[in-house]
């Protein structure tokens, strides 16, 4: 039962139950893949092209659109180009850190400042990749060939992983997750394409609308993943502290409130461990 | 909306690499390229989660207390009004995203079209 904490760190099944609210009827909702000794594996594409037809068995695609949705809105609201919204979805494929990148770039931090509130926000992404690639690893797997299934690996690629793979063949999981991923940027591909016309055409108050989107589809969106008491914390006190650390208009406020919150969710985690 | 719109400038791009794609490679990197043998002190990264956290929460406070472009053409009290809604829905109906976000934005365009 008491597991070293790295090795709990570690555990994909602590992971699973983690983020396992995020899929919502996992017993009515079938993954309809053919059955693992069916020929239909046997060649890298077929898999590919199972992997991208995944994409409709799960509700979080429509997620995902939505917030991709208010992203792309949020990029032209905030004088960032269309090409320059793609790009971010392709290149950095992780919603929180493009929110990030964008609110703060668009109200006025250095390059530097923005740097350091994407890269504390993308830690997360290590321990995601960490559990995610031996579900795809064979005994001859080289690195290099993991490398592309790295880079996809955001919360949405890494629920699913863990839910579709086991009904994949493991010698051609590499290629399904390649098709799965591809199929997901490319319907956030199409959603920021569709929110950043849509905030440049609409009437002022359905551009609102979707500007809406984002700041309720991030915060419902992490509520739902907050199974620990030190993830509540942090998002009530991050979102609480924020308007105070604005107030000190330092420049800093997103580091400055973010530091300060998540540090005391840190000591109410410590001190419940301390106490249990 | 203009082609040179569409496109923006190199700078932009440039920046959207240093400070946006290198951050968030990194970390996949380090992921795939020690992911077999960490064993590191994981209360940091425990911290480190919550920080992580505290920081998208501020952004999203930020976008909702200083909104961008047209969200700002909805009255303070109408945005934390629908923000509220959304949330209280969403615990409701035990946490469905679905619903909040629905209620949320309902809230905030009916308000609107009340207000005139």
């Amino acid at each position: 039962m008491h597991a070293s904490p790295a090795a709990r760190f570690l555990d994909a099944s602590h992971r699973i139950a983690r983020y396992a609210a995020t899929i919502p009827h996992p017993a009515k909702t079938p993954v309809a893949l053919p059955p693992l000794d069916s020929p239909q594996w046997q060649s890298p594409w077929r898999a590919f092209a199972w992997g991208l037809r995944s994409i409709t068995q799960t509700i979080l695609t429509v997620v995902l659109f939505v917030t991709y949705l208010g992203i792309g809105a949020l990029a032209h609201d905030t004088h960032f180009s269309l090409l320059w919204a793609l790009c971010s979805t392709l290149f950095v494929w992780a919603g929180p850190a493009q929110i990030i990148l964008i609110t703060t770039l668009g109200s006025g931090a250095t390059v530097i400042q923005s740097a350091i509130a994407v890269t504390v926000s993308a830690i997360r992404l290590f321990p995601m990749v960490v559990s995610v690639l031996p579900l795809m690893r064979t005994p001859t797997t080289k690195r290099r060939e993991l490398v592309f299934a790295a880079h996809l690996t955001a919360v949405t690629l890494w629920v699913e992983c863990h839910r579709f793979l086991p009904q994949v063949p493991r010698e051609r999981r590499i290629a399904f997750v390649h098709g799965l991923g591809c199929g997901l940027v490319s319907v956030c591909l199409t959603a920021n394409a569709v929110g950043y016309f849509l905030a440049a055409n609409l009437t002022q108050t359905l551009g609102a609308a979707i500007l809406l989107l984002t700041p309720l589809s991030f915060l419902f969106s992490t509520a739902r993943n907050s199974r620990e008491v030190a993830d509540v914390v942090a998002l009530a006190l991050g979102i609480l502290l924020y308007p105070l650390a604005a107030k000190m208009n330092s420049g800093l406020d997103i580091l400055v409130s973010g530091l300060v919150a998540g540090t005391i969710a840190y000591g109410v985690h410590w001190w419940r461990e301390v106490r249990a | 909306m203009s082609f040179a719109q569409l496109i923006g400038d190199w700078h932009a791009l440039a920046v959207l690499f240093v400070a946006g794609v290198v951050p968030n490679q990194i970390w996949r990197m380090l992921g795939l390229w020690f992911g077999g043998g960490i064993d590191e002190g994981s209360e940091l990264l425990v911290w480190v989660r919550a920080v992580a956290t505290a920081i998208l929460a501020g952004v999203i406070a930020q976008i909702v207390v200083e909104p961008p472009g047209a969200l700002a053409s909805v009255p303070d009290a109408l945005r934390y009004g629908a923000v509220s809604a959304g949330l209280i829905v969403f615990l409701l109906t035990r946490r469905s995203i679905f619903a909040g976000v629905v209620a949320g934005e309902v809230f905030m365009l009916v308000g609107k079209w009340w207000l005139g």
